[in-house]
């Protein structure tokens, strides 16, 4: 894992201080509001329906068990004894107190950790492959790559006011895990003729305007990839749209310009760009790096598991990942249970799963942007414990990448943009299909729920997702069909006229319904709506 | 009727306007009628409040509601987490806020 350098420590502590004077301006009434607003988004601090909010980055959903108690503690300590951790592999804090959050940045400092740039129009939390260093069909770990997209655009001066926010993902295998081509700009690291290189796309996103982004450089050598993302920001700085918040995002600029004219113009500024010598030397790449070198894994742990426990057995089988190491496995710890809240973790169980990450799993755990947790390296002899544990603190719901495995934003329960509820929506969904038979007949089926247009949680991307909207003042909820956020993406399609909440929930049942009567061998939900189309399931939902 | 709401600037927490000061119980709220913008303007400047806004709200005889469910989830707390809710020990306490 990377650990800070001087400067890292010295870029935190300042902006520390700084917060914590405009703080203390504020509380002073030295500054209104207006002027203070910027300041706390700029480290994470929004104001939501009950309190101050406070995300916190979790670079590429990496974290060590100090970090992660960390994150217990401040649950503990200064909100209600829980965390919420988000889409974008971070973590967030429903309840906090403006005269605390100096206290919570300095604490989360002391593990190199901070809240900067989780807000605003700037480069957000880079985010990755949570089996990053562990996942058997990568072909590099992508974090170092990542780590270097993080510090340099951390207070990147020219990117610090862009026209809107903007998120780039970092991948290195095929299978994307990542969402990667629904970010601004998604970098796929990619091998030709035995060099690695960056597959850049960009002008991807959800939101109001949902699109896929386009291939724009299908290689660029490594040791310009700094340069080329400098070039694609600097051409969307420069022309994306300020004059309308809804049309400010790189994607809308890339679809008006054509992906043809905006590559380009990356191009000619690319040309520019790279006689400025913003790329690293290698051997600053190379300490970075070797902070990511593979934990020592023993190959010839034992491979097989002993699965004479059913419960433990299903959980192997639905929850755990193979390792690019023999012996060893990616265990995936579901924040799902049914009828709870998805993504929310009591500081009890964030210290667990710190403790587990410690003893079984190279002191490393992932934030996965499916709200998850996942502790990469663990042996396979020790699965039966990490489970046992996991069972009695409620992590051990066995239903990864099932229905009841869903993504929801905060909604309405928290968020003041939500127009209607997520979490109630999910609660009746995993409830109603709660028989973990009826689940894995179904099988892999990832269904996302978002409280509003903005997408938090990633409804375009949904097999099946859900939109929230406010239909003069009451809660409705629009059904989509066919969408992925992985290798094959796709954006989903609104089936018709919205529903109640129970009537969501309902038309749901019918698709599924529909899918196991449709379904050819080995189709997955997605495969079946694919090949059939909208109108067998529109007539299963409104007859 | 009008009610003034905001949120405590050092807390974040919900208040909603008296009358006479600010409280975090609903109950409370007074109706502004048309000094909601005056009312507003002077809390705002004495950093009694945070981010006020007037909304549309009705008298019931359980007293003030807000009108939108918005504002509605706001005066209680989460709907999925009543133990965090004002009145977390009283399980009907939310049954007007949807």
């Amino acid at each position: 894992m990377y650990k800070y350098d001087e400067y890292d420590h010295a870029m935190v502590a300042a902006r520390v201080a700084e917060f914590s004077d405009q703080v203390k301006r504020r509380l002073a009434g030295e500054i209104t509001e207006d002027q203070f607003k910027p300041l706390r988004l700029m480290n994470g601090l929004y104001l939501q329906l009950h309190a101050y909010m406070l995300r916190v980055a979790v670079p590429y959903g990496t974290l060590d068990s100090r970090q992660m108690r960390m994150l217990a503690h401040i649950a503990r300590k200064y909100d209600r004894d829980y965390g919420h951790f988000t889409t974008r592999q971070n973590i967030q804090y429903n309840w906090i107190k403006l005269e605390d959050a100096p206290a919570i940045l300095e604490d989360l400092a002391s593990v190199e950790m901070h809240a900067i740039q989780t807000s605003g129009n700037c480069i957000r939390n880079i985010s990755s492959d949570q089996w990053a260093g562990a996942a058997a069909d990568e072909i590099t770990d992508p974090r170092p790559w990542a780590e270097l997209l993080r510090q340099w655009s951390s207070f990147h001066p020219e990117f610090s006011y862009l026209p809107r926010k903007f998120k780039i993902a970092v991948i290195a295998a095929n299978e994307d895990r990542a969402a990667m081509r629904l970010h601004d700009i998604g970098i796929q690291i990619v091998e030709k003729d035995g060099e690695h290189g960056a597959a850049f796309y960009v002008g991807g996103g959800m939101g109001r305007t949902p699109m896929i982004a386009p291939l724009i450089k299908d290689f660029v050598p490594l040791g310009d990839m700094l340069s080329y993302a400098e070039a694609c920001l600097r051409v969307y700085n420069r022309y994306g749209r300020r004059d309308n918040i809804y049309k400010a995002r790189i994607k809308i600029l890339i679809h008006e310009l054509g992906a043809d004219e905006y590559r380009r113009q990356v191009e000619e500024e690319f040309a520019h760009v790279k006689s400025l010598g913003i790329d690293p030397p290698k051997a600053e790449f190379d300490r970075i790096a070797e902070q990511f070198a593979p934990p020592a894994l023993d190959a010839s742990a034992p491979d097989a598991i002993d699965r004479s426990d059913p419960d433990f057995a299903v959980w192997v089988d639905q929850n755990v990942a193979a390792h690019k190491v023999p012996g060893h496995a990616i265990v995936n710890i579901s924040l799902k249970p049914i009828g709870g809240i998805p993504g929310d973790a009591s500081s009890a169980q964030i210290d667990l799963m710190a403790d587990l990450a410690e003893k079984y799993s190279h002191d490393e755990l992932r934030v996965t942007h499916a709200q998850n947790i996942v502790l990469p390296h663990v042996r396979k002899a020790d699965l039966y414990a990490v489970w046992q544990a996991l069972d009695g603190a409620g992590l051990a719901t066995p239903n990864l990448d099932l229905i009841s495995d869903i993504i929801a934003c905060p909604g309405l329960d928290y968020c003041s943009l939500a127009n209607a509820r997520s979490i109630p929506v999910a609660q009746k969904i995993a409830t109603r299909f709660s028989d973990l038979g009826r689940q894995k007949e179904l099988g892999e089926l990832k269904l996302k729920i978002s409280g509003c247009i903005n997408a938090c949680g990633h409804h375009h991307a949904g097999h099946i997702g859900i939109l929230g909207v406010d239909r003069k003042g009451t809660e409705n909820y629009q059904l989509l069909l066919g969408g992925s956020g992985a290798e094959d993406v796709s954006l989903g399609t609104i089936t018709g006229p919205g529903f109640d909440e129970d009537g969501v929930v309902d038309a749901i049942e019918r698709v599924t319904d529909k899918y196991l009567a449709e379904r050819s061998e080995g189709e997955r939900f997605v495969d079946t709506f694919r090949r059939v189309g909208m109108a067998p399931f529109k007539e299963a939902i409104y007859g | 009727m009008k009610l003034l709401t905001g949120n405590d600037l050092k807390t974040g927490f919900v208040t909603w306007w008296t009358g006479a000061d600010w409280s975090l119980h609903i109950e409370d709220a007074a109706d502004v009628g048309e000094h909601g913008e005056a009312i507003l303007a002077v809390e705002e400047a004495a950093r009694r409040v945070n981010a006020p806004y007037i909304i549309a709200g009705e008298q019931t005889a359980d007293g003030p509601r807000p009108a939108h469910i918005k504002d509605r989830i706001r005066a209680l707390g989460p709907t999925v987490r009543p133990d965090l809710t004002l009145k977390p020990a009283d399980p009907a306490a939310g049954d007007w806020v949807i």
